[in-house]
């Protein structure tokens, strides 16, 4: 498909027009998704799509669009044409945009990751006969992602990337459950088979009698998975200078009132881990590294080169939605051998469910505990308990209650396929907590 | 494209076929301020070709619509579902496929391009003005999707169903601020405003009027006193009763989900398949209906995906469960009754079950005896927080705007007004239902569910409603 965006674009941004700047990408995937439940398939198949989008700017007007390919040179650029001819029609009817950016990076780059995975159809074979007799549900997904961006400057780049995943749940007759992934790009069914050996002698705990505990603050230790759920929040009216501008962030309390998070919580926009293109929908390239949050303090948001435009400040060459594409979380001390000890009497919640801000403004957020959680006495798991839900400040958790971070930060690939299979990461330790609310 | 020409074409060996193509163009427009934010139109076109093979259905979605292009998809189907029924949850036959003849178009008066990109920008941007009703307003934005959906269904068991959709979606809101509050109103929740519908919808006289009243009420949240923290009775209005519905009763009676096939993403229920016909659900005056025909209803349709014809049903009849959500997979694996709600959200994906248009049928009580009945509590208005647990039993959801209701009486406005309740419990202390008056049509383009994930339309209808003694509190 490379080769296709490549002649679409060089064939497109020639036919423009005079005063007209134009910003083609593309995004697409080959997946196969195998869908499990009880070890069983319950649904199976394959996608092939790929998508083309537009942005047209002319006199200081602007428009977007997009169009699926058909992988045929010849049919996609006649959609092309055609999208292009409505955009045309449809720019001129439209009122100026003061904070449109006109495309203007001649920056290129080539990134093609290519991996060994198992064709499709021996799938159910590959993955099937290790989970045994356990009740394992989930998703395989499977494939080559792509991605990719030009513009009339001549800016040019490509990222591919070819990876798998199981993504599942083990479930003990009394309906308790682990939750883990098997991802990569070089398939080995042997590390496949040890992995969810490992898992399935995590249910094991699972099998102790559960925990009905009562509302409260806990001392809370939450696992790496369970964070990388936090941290995806600062994706939604969090890290976004639009966001904090337009009074829409929980952050705005650190920008306005200084408001300050715990030292021990440092968060950054990382791309060093190579998961996600660096490059946005503008073809702009993000800086490597970016520190939003240092030692408790905001150092700097996330800024689109429209927010700049708007705001008068500086882009880092955020996305157009300003949400982190990279995030990455600093470690701290705490030896994950030492977790349970350092809790001593409390709760472990490996994993958190449908998060949602109950006060953004205040930070607050709510969600449930899901999965491997348990009480801890003594420095020993005692018993799973039952799922609760949480309502609590990140001003309060990940400010003076946060006691320390662990010293290891686990990779939580997003496997998320709502517009497509995902190509981000969210890189975290767990969080010790001195208190942590439990409402229902 | 000749659907049934391209499907008598391919040459597989496979028990069904069936073939579903999706074209879809989605409009949007987004005024931020008074200045344009986005003018977008994505168009998606594609074909899922499914097979039945040894029992096990297997799909390839394509965008590569030539011969070659969908011949080669339903080969490389047929080897996976060859593959995969060695291990398959369930061995089906053609009566997942029941045979369906027939079409459906939306009900609407004004066609999509009526409004030229031109004028549909002059409205938001006027409405956008309307919004900012005083400087403590910081935030307007105003916003219209647009979508115009074509699909066609066929199958090698004679099924034939094509069906057009013109839906539409609005939203006008505005944030206020004032030396450390911010308080935001919508119209109703984010994009609640989802009707099938014409461009009708963008009235402009009713438009502005709504715009001032929703700027009105964002700066007069500023002021208001924080919601109360209690045991209270608790009024919903029809807009925050969608989001009540669709969480609290809706995922839970999602019979795929019963069976254990979202475990591992959205979550199972705690609705259990021997519950039918016997679990209480809510109190007597709970009757909730899977209704495909209620007029303009964001979710309406003949036919579901897997060619179910569209019937409305009783789920919850005098408070007792007595149907599920399911098509015809559901059924046939559970033996339990369902509905036709087998649907996927594009070409791209497979069909699972979903809600549609899933309502709560009005009772007899007015507005004003529902309030007049309440000696101390809250109403609240329009969705802005929401989350529940797996089991859809937990739940904590909180509004836009509050009023607390005194001796009968509406008296002051409450800011960040929350409760949260277990499901069932909720749903019996349901004390008073409001009447047809009081009766209003919402819907949502934002269902998400199922792995691969998929995004669906959904539509919830319902009357006012009072519930008893809730815990419900205010913000941080």
């Amino acid at each position: 498909m490379e080769k296709l965006f490549k002649q679409i674009s060089k064939t497109i941004t020639t036919e423009l027009q005079t005063g007209e700047h134009l910003g083609l990408s593309i995004s697409g995937e080959n997946s196969t998704f195998t869908r499990v439940n009880a070890a069983k398939v319950r649904q199976t198949g394959n996608v092939d799509e790929a998508d083309l989008g537009f942005n047209l700017i002319y006199a200081g007007k602007r428009c977007s669009g997009s169009v699926s390919l058909s992988g045929d040179l010849n049919e996609d650029l006649s959609r092309a044409r055609a999208e292009l001819k409505r955009l045309r029609a449809e720019v001129v009817q439209l009122p100026e945009d003061p904070y449109m950016v006109v495309p203007d990076s001649q920056e290129t780059s080539m990134s093609e990751k290519q991996g060994s995975i198992p064709a499709s159809d021996d799938i159910p074979e590959k993955i099937l006969p290790a989970m045994g007799h356990v009740d394992l549900t989930g998703i395989w997904a499977s494939g080559r992602i792509y991605q990719g961006s030009a513009n009339s400057a001549g800016g040019y780049h490509w990222f591919a990337s070819d990876s798998f995943s199981l993504d599942y749940s083990l479930i003990t007759p009394e309906e308790k459950m682990v939750k883990a992934t098997f991802g990569g790009t070089h398939w080995d069914q042997a590390a496949y088979e040890s992995f969810l050996d490992e898992s399935i002698n995590k249910l094991k705990l699972m099998l102790l009698p559960p925990k009905k505990i009562a509302p409260g603050n806990y001392r809370t230790f939450i696992a790496s998975a369970g964070v990388s759920d936090i941290l995806s929040m600062f994706s939604w009216g969090g890290v976004s200078e639009a966001a904090i501008r337009q009074s829409e962030s929980c952050l705005g309390k650190m920008r306005n009132e200084g408001q300050k998070l715990s030292e021990l919580f440092t968060l950054s926009e990382d791309f060093s881990s190579g998961f996600a293109p660096r490059f946005n929908g503008n073809g702009e390239v993000a800086p490597e590294k970016t520190i939003i949050i240092e030692n408790g303090e905001l150092k700097q948001t996330l800024v689109s080169s429209r927010t700049a435009k708007e705001y008068g400040v500086e882009s880092n060459f955020a996305s157009e939605g300003e949400g982190m594409r990279a995030p990455s979380m600093a470690v701290g001390t705490l030896k994950e051998a030492d977790v349970l000890q350092a809790l001593g009497t409390g709760v472990y919640l490996s994993n958190l469910h449908y998060l949602n801000w109950s006060d953004m403004i205040g930070g607050r957020i709510t969600g449930m505990t899901r999965y491997a959680c348990f009480w801890v006495e003594s420095g020993k798991i005692v018993a799973p308990i039952e799922n609760m839900r949480f309502d609590d400040s990140i001003y309060s958790f990940l400010g003076n209650n946060l006691e320390q971070t662990t010293d290891t930060a686990h990779v939580n690939p997003d496997v998320g396929t709502y517009e497509g299979r995902e190509l981000s990461a969210i890189i975290c330790p767990g969080i010790l907590l001195k208190s942590f609310s439990l409402t229902l | 494209m000749d659907l049934n020409a391209i499907l008598s074409g391919i040459d597989v060996r496979a028990d069904w076929i069936g073939l579903r193509y999706v074209k879809e163009n989605t409009g949007f427009r987004l005024v931020r301020d008074g200045n344009p934010e986005a003018n977008s139109r994505e168009s998606k076109q594609g074909l899922m070709v499914e097979v039945l093979v040894n029992g096990q259905f297997a799909y390839y979605g394509t965008s590569r619509l030539d011969r070659a292009g969908i011949q080669s998809a339903a080969e490389h189907a047929v080897r996976m579902a060859t593959a995969a029924s060695k291990f398959s949850l369930h061995s089906f036959g053609l009566e997942a496929r029941p045979v369906a003849k027939g079409s459906y178009k939306s009900p609407y008066k004004t066609a999509a391009d009526a409004f030229s990109p031109g004028e549909l920008s002059d409205l938001l941007i006027k409405a956008s003005s309307e919004l900012k009703v005083s400087d403590k307003i910081v935030t307007t934005n105003a916003m219209a999707r647009t979508v115009e959906t074509e699909s066609h269904f066929v199958s090698s068991n004679g099924s034939d169903v094509e069906q057009q959709y013109l839906m539409v979606s609005a939203d006008y809101s505005a944030i206020a601020h004032a030396g450390s509050i911010t308080q935001k109103r919508t119209d109703g929740g984010l994009l609640a405003k989802s009707f099938q519908k014409g461009m009708e919808v963008f009235n402009e006289a009713e438009v502005l009027d709504r715009c001032r009243n929703i700027g009105a009420e964002a700066v007069e949240l500023l002021s208001a006193e924080e919601c109360p923290t209690g045991t209270l009775d608790l009024v919903l209005a029809p807009d925050q009763m969608m989001l009540q519905i669709h969480e609290s009763v809706g995922h839970a009676l999602e019979i795929d989900r019963i069976l254990g096939d979202e475990r591992n993403y959205a979550g199972w229920s705690f609705v259990r398949p021997s519950d039918f016909g016997k679990l209480q659900y809510g109190s007597s005056l709970m009757n909730i209906t899977f209704d495909p025909y209620v007029e303009n209803e964001f979710a309406s349709y003949a036919y579901d995906d897997g060619g179910l014809k569209a019937e409305k049903e009783f789920l919850i009849k005098e408070g007792l469960l007595i149907r599920g959500l399911g098509g015809m997979e559901s059924q046939l694996r559970s033996g339990l009754d369902g509905v036709a709600n087998f649907r996927a959200s594009s070409w791209n994906r497979a069909p699972i079950d979903r809600m549609a248009n899933l309502n709560l049928e009005p009772g007899n009580s007015s507005r004003a005896e529902i309030i007049g009945s309440v000696e101390k509590g809250v109403f609240m208005t329009s969705n802005r927080s929401w989350s529940i647990d797996d089991y859809r039993n937990k739940f904590q959801f909180g509004c836009e705007y509050g009023k607390l209701i005194e001796n009968g009486k509406l008296t002051k406005t409450v800011k960040n007004p929350n409760y949260r309740a277990i499901s069932n419990p909720f749903w019996r202390s349901l004390k008073k239902l409001g009447n047809r008056d009081t009766f209003e049509v919402y819907g949502t383009p934002f269902c998400g569910k199922g792995e691969p994930n998929q995004i669906i339309r959904v539509g919830h209808a319902s009357p006012l409603c009072l519930f008893d003694s809730v815990e419900i509190f205010g913000g941080a």
